[in-house]
């Protein structure tokens, strides 16, 4: 058998509001549209993904919060409603997805073997996180490629963002070396925005792109810190700042995402693909991706 | 204008075990049996309104207040999913919710109702209304905790649903859903083992519970910063359940407390505590932390004192 390898690291933030302002027959709310430069970030994004050979997409998501370990998505399927707990009124999403349970078993057992504590969740009324369903759907709207769902230990809560990223790093080893043994073509997602204050009011149209801006300028001036530093190839020295810029604009980065995917992909030395950054009810969101192949790798922004 | 009628307020845990697991362990069985205590006393008292506020559920945009009539769902821990589902169908008092929305803003507080179906009711108000009002004999209300609000803007919400309670003449219970000490096992154990985290949370749980006993909720109130740093996970900017709960109930001293359980669910501390208010006095206190009647919003410092 063939090893297995990652195909492509994608950097997908998950406001509900992107899905929202797409609307797809799956989500119950209406919108008008809205945060025009994430969606087409995206769908340019969905655009890439179409031309590359892959067999699953492994995402880990801070909206499936677990302290006690790490768990893995073990069901084939997965058919219900998730409804955002913080913004219903947009995100009513219908879904059904499938999971490929082989390579979420390989991981989990990986994971073990390494030390990291795991968990299979294999109770049929589970329902998905808002994070993986946004992320997946502005990546694939045709719903057509099984996924794995990891969850997020907080770390970050119980230790220190230090800790977080030891563990993220350590899990992110770990997968890469599971997905190399499946013999399978992977696409990882790291599902998050950067800086994460939102406000704490919403316009009355949620839409109103009049009324959206970033929090405050020091989370937009490290938010573009570390775009630089993606730019220039440099994902070990993010990874590094990690910490700091996490406490710093209490950024989503807590829950691991980006550290995992960058451990998985070996901190990328090669510049990160651009595909749009844009505030959504004050946070900062990034959309970016990580080719390994050269040939294919763009600078799209 | 006459008080508020509150009847009694209970402080009980979030985690699933004493509704999915009883029986796993002595300690999950006690915490059940002090829940079934509750659940008789309520029973027995003429309250026409459950009104919870749950730790687990958490909210950005201001404070969301459950009112949908007859939320129904298979709920499933993020944690504990492997004990079973937790299917549920709750009556809500929808106008005390709307009323509870108004009072809040009237106080300057961001604040709406939700009202969806299949929105996701979090573990801690499943757990508790599960557990306490079995058949929905009574109606209740939820109301969520902003992750971003701290000490005046929980105060102010508390005295809001004191204002809701008033307005609509309603004889309340008052829920908190929340640990004392909450820092969990990392690792899965055997629920025969559980025991509290560590001994300095054990021993903060106590010294917590020596003030329900003697009825001081103010001064848990009070409290509250220094149980934050010494006892919580730094999830949230602070710990808050003792600020609403005392809010509601009128910030005072004179209650009848009562614990009726104090176990550890997965590490954590977790007690079933009822509070009556009394007319014993229990000595007059200092406080030097200002009260709130209203909420002005985050008071900005950047474009004062600039050169
Ligand atoms: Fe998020």
């Amino acid at each position: 058998m063939a090893k297995g390898e990652i195909v492509l690291g994608c950097l997908a933030p998950h406001p509900p509001h992107v899905v929202y302002a797409e609307n797809p027959e799956q989500n119950e709310a209406f919108s008008e549209g809205g945060w025009e430069t994430l969606r087409w970030g995206y769908n340019r994004l969905a655009r890439k993904l179409k031309t590359i050979d892959y067999d699953a997409m492994v995402i880990f998501t801070p909206h499936w919060q677990t302290y006690i370990g790490t768990h893995f998505l073990g069901l084939p399927e997965f058919k219900s409603k998730s409804v955002d707990p913080v913004f219903p009124n947009i995100f009513r999403f219908n879904y059904d997805i499938s999971v490929d349970v082989e390579l979420a078993e390989k991981m989990c057992e990986v994971a073990g073997e390494s030390g990291i504590i795991t968990k299979m969740m294999r109770n049929p009324d589970f329902r998905i996180d808002y994070g993986t369903i946004t992320s997946c759907h502005m990546l694939n709207p045709e719903w057509d490629k099984p996924l794995v769902t990891i969850s997020s230990n907080r770390n970050a809560h119980y230790y220190s963002p230090e800790v977080m990223n030891e563990q993220a790093g350590a899990l992110g080893k770990a997968c890469a070396k599971a997905i190399e043994d499946s013999g399978k073509k992977v696409v990882l997602i790291s599902s998050h925005s950067l800086s994460h204050r939102h406000f704490v009011t919403e316009s009355p149209l949620p839409e109103d792109m009049s009324r959206e801006h970033i929090y405050n300028h020091s989370q937009y001036v490290w938010d573009m810190k570390l775009v630089d530093m993606m730019r220039g190839g440099k994902m070990r020295e993010v990874i590094d700042i990690m910490p700091e810029y996490t406490e710093q604009t209490i950024a989503e980065t807590e829950a691991g995402g980006l550290t995992w995917m960058m451990s998985a992909m070996g901190y990328p030395d090669y510049p990160a693909e651009i595909y749009g950054y844009q505030s959504v009810i004050g946070t900062g969101n990034l959309i970016a991706a990580w080719d390994p192949m050269e040939a294919t790798r763009e600078i799209v922004l | 204008m006459t008080e508020p009628d509150i009847l009694f307020g209970v402080y009980c845990p979030p985690h699933p075990q004493p509704l999915l697991s009883p029986e796993a362990s002595d300690g999950y069985g006690k915490i059940r049996e002090a829940y079934e205590t509750c659940r008789k006393r309520i029973e027995d008292s003429d309250a026409d309104l459950i009104l919870v506020y749950s730790t687990t559920w958490p909210s950005i945009i201001g404070h969301q207040i459950q009112a949908h009539p007859e939320p129904e769902w298979v709920h499933v821990d993020d944690d504990f999913h492997f004990l079973g589902s937790m299917p549920y169908k709750f009556r809500m008092d929808v106008d005390f919710a709307q009323a509870f929305r108004d009072a809040a803003e009237s106080r300057g507080l961001q604040s709406r109702t939700v009202s969806y179906d299949g929105f996701p009711i979090d573990t801690g108000s499943v757990v508790a209304l599960k557990l306490l009002n079995p058949e929905n004999r009574i109606p209740a209300c939820i109301v969520s905790s902003n992750m971003y609000a701290n000490r005046a803007e929980t105060i102010v919400l508390g005295k809001s649903a004191r204002d809701a309670i008033q307005q609509q003449g309603k004889k309340a219970v008052v829920v908190v859903v929340s640990s004392l000490s909450n820092r969990m096992f990392t690792e899965h154990i055997d629920p025969t083992e559980d025991r509290i985290h560590s001994a300095k949370d054990d021993e903060w749980n106590r010294k917590i519970l020596e003030f329900f006993e003697d009825g001081r909720l103010e001064d848990l109130s009070q409290l509250s910063r220094e149980i934050h740093g010494q006892i919580r996970v730094q999830k949230v900017v602070a710990y808050k359940p003792a600020w609403w709960m005392s809010a509601t109930m009128g910030q005072h001293n004179n209650y009848t407390g009562e614990v009726l359980a104090y176990e550890a669910l997965h590490g954590s501390g977790g007690a079933v505590v009822m509070l009556t208010p009394s007319s014993e006095t229990v000595g007059d206190k200092e406080f030097d932390e200002d009260d709130v009647e209203h909420y002005h919003g985050d008071r900005g410092v950047l474009d004062k004192g600039a050169l």
